[in-house]
């Protein structure tokens, strides 16, 4: 084994702080399938209003990571979680916290984008609508796709059929329903993945704008992607936390070597 | 170990193969001696084959041609003794007794309140175990209820018309006394039970096929494992399940065995579940079972209603047919 | 607008009553679930109780007879067993050629939907229609009687959609690079079909065969169209001969007032389901063999 995926060294940007206010704090976290531990004793803080990074190789653990920040992993058989993340002061994990209360606050954009075979406008307006929401969802629907920067592509058909829109459309309908919802956090699982770059730059200029309003964590394996969009990037290798710190700092003088060998494309 | 300098010796056919004209080196070679790409002649064999595969899948088609010609035909000459209005809009089936009436309306009302009946009490019931079998059961108790429902759909029909005769009668009369031996509540409540694995497990196919995706998405919004289910997964699913709930009515509808135990051949355009019935296939049954002349009108008659049996289901089976494909459109 | 932050947020919250709504429609759906495979498990049973009394070499042994204590399903166990294998001589080969023809020979053009069309129609057929044409064509037009081949020809016409059907999901679900990696070597489709396809999808094939072979053997609307609804005190000794069958006599005793004729039936019911289960054992454990197989 080499020197970088050393688990002291890992484990050492646990001291990393940062200088805003954090949201989110994970502490040891490790999160296995059937036993098999998938991420390990990883400990990083989510800087609140900024966009957090967590890039790694494939299967290095950064989506199983991402996706116990709402408790998406719940519907996987045989995951259990040890260590703490906490939201503002509460464990995610506590036996007292309701899953469904919490993803209305930490809302989650997929990898490929999953739109329900409704039309538009209903897309948007459910999670509000089960949620009980008493305000007129017209307004709400057409805030959330400006938001989303839909808007002007769709208003003229809000009843057509999401599915009748183009994979980076569907994509940022994807978010509208999310910040619909008005999130505290948004997560991301490489929403970019499946579409072409057009759309991709689509997103990231989105980002930028949401991110005065959001906090948002995103997974991705697209370096540019994190090091022109992020705030924070956290580096994982192997279920390990090998680094953490600003986004800058970390593609221009990384700590570990690894990261360098990484951020620089020489592996991965 | 072989050492691989040493010269190995071939086997006299594969030197043989080897220095024979069929492996040239270049095309001029290969047309010097004979070879070309272009096509030679048909190959007998393959064309043979290919010949009797072919008359097999028509053998298909011949048998739906003959299914209607001979209803029409036999219909044909029934229609040519009866007329079609008094057949059609008839409001009694008297066809083995002078003075005889053709009217089928009383045997289309039988088939029609087995198969409401059946449809009220096997559509909830199915759906709720289809939910049950692919949204919350886990995979344990699914791969033991899966095979089961597979089984109990397996069930002959005749079966099921023992079970309406000797328990769910009995078990009925004893709550409503007064219930006739044959009655068209038991029946419709057999065939209910009797298509319910039909719903239960083409559903819960339709409702698996709804990408894990969009419940992501749902819960991902803070939805309730209900909500998920009633407004993101059921409608998803929807043409799936639609087209179970028609193909199990239209097992329905031509279901014989069980309706004949059950229900009884009473011709009856009454409104009450508690009296005899009779279906079109109980009537086909009837006739089948006493000794009619293959001459005589009461012959005919079979063909006449089995061919308003056919028709009825054919348009059913295409119906789900053609939602299904709506269905596949969608995510292709 | 302000993003929310732990209150004061647009939405009034209903949890509590939406937790409850989900926990009892969770209830719900497996309530049913389980109340209908136990109800149905409760009928078997009580089938069970009235026949096993019944259930001995005699009955296996002996013919039908007006006496309920002579009686036995010695000629229906036989008239099943000739139809079986009559009806699987006539309909495999030429199901399994149709479904081969349609999905590795023919063009997929308008015919060949037709015809996929046409099969997914015979397939929901209701069985006593059959049954009608079963007596029109081979019983009366044919001059085959109320025979055996009669009765197998009827069978066959109602379960070769089913295994076409079966087959071709089978065939299809072969890897096309199968395909390929013999095209490659200079095979006929004849040939890559015969070494290659058809072997892969054998465990396919054979779950859709068993299981429609299952579903002749249950099949009682189409016999009694053909007339088999006799009193049959003689083995059959070949495919022109009279016979009964299992469901046949199920059916001829259920519709018989006495009790003791129903408890007959009852034992009869254990028979055929006994049959069935076995049937549908081996194609489930083909189907399990075969998957794990592909692993």
């Amino acid at each position: 084994m080499t020197s970088m995926t050393h688990p002291e060294q890992g484990s050492e940007s646990k001291h990393i702080s940062i200088a805003e206010p954090s949201i989110l704090d994970l502490q040891n976290v490790t999160i296995s399938y059937s036993g098999k531990a998938a991420v390990r004793n990883v400990s990083f803080p989510i800087a609140e209003h900024k966009i957090t990074s967590i890039i790694g190789p494939s299967g290095c653990g950064k989506s199983t990571l991402l996706r116990a920040l709402n408790r998406m992993n719940d519907f996987v058989d045989d995951v259990s979680l040890e260590g703490t993340i906490s939201y503002l002061g509460e464990n995610l994990y506590g036996k007292d916290i309701d899953p469904v209360t919490l993803r209305r606050r930490i809302g989650m954009v997929f990898q490929k984008p999953n739109p329900f075979p409704k039309s538009i406008y209903r897309n948007v307006s459910w999670g509000p609508q089960i949620n009980g929401y008493k305000q007129p969802l017209d307004d709400l629907v057409e805030h959330s796709l400006v938001q989303a920067a839909l808007w002007n592509e769709v208003k003229d058909r809000l009843h057509e059929s999401a599915l009748s829109l183009s994979g980076g459309q569907q994509q940022r309908l994807c978010i509208a329903r999310a910040l619909a919802m008005s999130p505290d956090i948004l997560l991301m699982d490489e929403p970019c993945s499946a579409l072409d770059p057009i759309s991709t730059s689509h997103i990231e200029d989105l980002l930028f704008e949401l991110k005065s309003q959001y906090t948002i964590v995103i997974v991705t394996h697209n370096m540019q992607q994190a090091a022109r969009a992020s705030d924070y990037t956290a580096f994982l290798e192997m279920g390990m936390l090998i680094e953490f710190g600003a986004t800058k700092q970390m593609f221009t003088v990384p700590r570990q070597k690894r990261t360098e060998e990484y951020v620089t494309g020489r592996f991965g | 170990m072989v050492p691989l300098t040493q010269k190995m010796t071939l086997p006299e056919q594969v030197t043989s193969w080897l220095m024979s004209d069929a492996r040239t080196q270049t095309a001029s070679e290969a047309s010097a001696v004979g070879l070309s790409l272009k096509k030679g002649g048909i190959r007998w064999g393959e064309f043979a084959i290919q010949s009797s595969l072919g008359f097999c899948a028509l053998i298909s088609v011949i048998t739906t041609i003959v299914i209607v010609f001979v209803l029409a035909t036999e219909s044909y000459s029934f229609f040519s003794d009866v007329s079609p209005i008094d057949f059609l809009f008839g409001t009694q089936w008297v066809p083995l007794f002078e003075p005889s009436s053709y009217g089928v309306l009383p045997l289309l009302w039988g088939t029609l309140v087995i198969t409401f009946g059946a449809a009220a009490i096997a559509i909830p019931v199915g759906l709720a175990s289809a939910i049950y079998i692919s949204e919350y059961a886990s995979a344990r108790v699914r791969t033991i209820v899966k095979p089961v429902l597979e089984l109990l759909a397996g069930i002959p029909t005749v079966v099921y018309g023992y079970f309406a005769l000797t328990f769910v009668t009995p078990v009925l009369q004893n709550i409503l006394p007064g219930l006739n031996v044959f009655n068209a509540l038991s029946g419709a409540i057999v065939v209910g039970i009797m298509i319910l694995p039909t719903i239960a497990t083409l559903s819960d196919n339709a409702l698996r096929a709804v990408p894990d995706t969009l419940r992501q998405g749902a819960y991902a919004l803070g939805a309730t494992s209900f909500e998920v289910t009633t407004q993101v997964v059921v409608p998803t699913g929807l043409s799936g399940v639609m087209a179970s709930f028609l193909l199990a009515i239209s097992r329905a509808i031509g279901e014989t065995m069980a309706v004949t135990l059950a229900a009884g051949a009473t011709p009856n355009l009454s409104f009450t579940l508690q009296e005899s019935i009779q279906t079109i296939t109980a009537y086909i049954v009837q006739v089948s079972l006493g000794d009619t002349p293959a001459d005589g009108i009461a012959y005919k008659t079979i063909f006449a209603v089995a061919a308003v049996l056919f028709l009825l289901t054919l348009i059913l089976n295409m119906l789900s047919q053609w939602v299904l494909n709506k269905y596949r459109a969608e995510y292709d | 607008m302000q993003k929310s932050r732990v209150s004061g947020t647009p939405y009034i919250d209903n949890l509590v009553a939406r937790r409850r709504k989900a926990r009892l429609f969770r209830t719900l759906c497996a309530g049913v679930t389980w109340l209908g495979v136990v109800l149905l498990g409760l009928l078997l049973y009580q089938a069970g109780v009235d026949g096993i009394k019944w259930l001995d070499w005699q009955f296996l042994s002996s013919f039908p007879s007006r006496f309920p204590e002579k009686s036995g399903i010695k000629s229906a166990l036989f008239g099943t067993l000739w139809l079986i294998a009559l009806i699987a001589i006539i309909s495999i080969p030429i199901s399994v050629a149709t479904a081969l023809y349609l999905q590795e020979f023919s063009s997929k053009g308008r015919i060949s939907r037709l015809i996929e069309l046409n099969i997914s129609n015979l397939a929901g057929v209701p069985s006593i229609v059959y049954g009608i044409i079963g007596l029109a064509i081979f019983v009366r037009g044919f001059q085959l009687e109320r025979s055996l081949i009669s009765g197998a020809l009827t069978m066959s016409l109602l379960i070769s959609p089913v295994i076409i059907i079966a087959s071709r999901e089978a065939i299809k679900s072969v890897p096309v690079n199968i395909r390929h990696a013999a095209y490659a070597l200079g095979a006929t489709r004849w040939q890559t079909s015969w070494s290659h396809v058809l072997p892969a999808a054998f465990p396919g094939i054979l779950t859709g065969v068993i299981l429609a072979l299952s579903r002749a053997i249950g099949e009682t609307a189409p016999l009694i169209m053909i007339g088999a609804l006799t009193y049959v005190a003689f083995l059959p000794a070949g495919p022109m001969d009279a016979f009964t069958a299992l469901p046949i006599q199920i059916f001829n005793w259920v519709s018989r007032p006495q009790q003791e004729f129903h408890e007959l039936a009852a034992a009869a019911i254990i028979v055929l389901l006994a049959v069935l289960l076995v049937m549908n054992a081996a194609a489930i454990y083909i189907r399990h063999k075969s998957e794990q197989k592909l692993k």
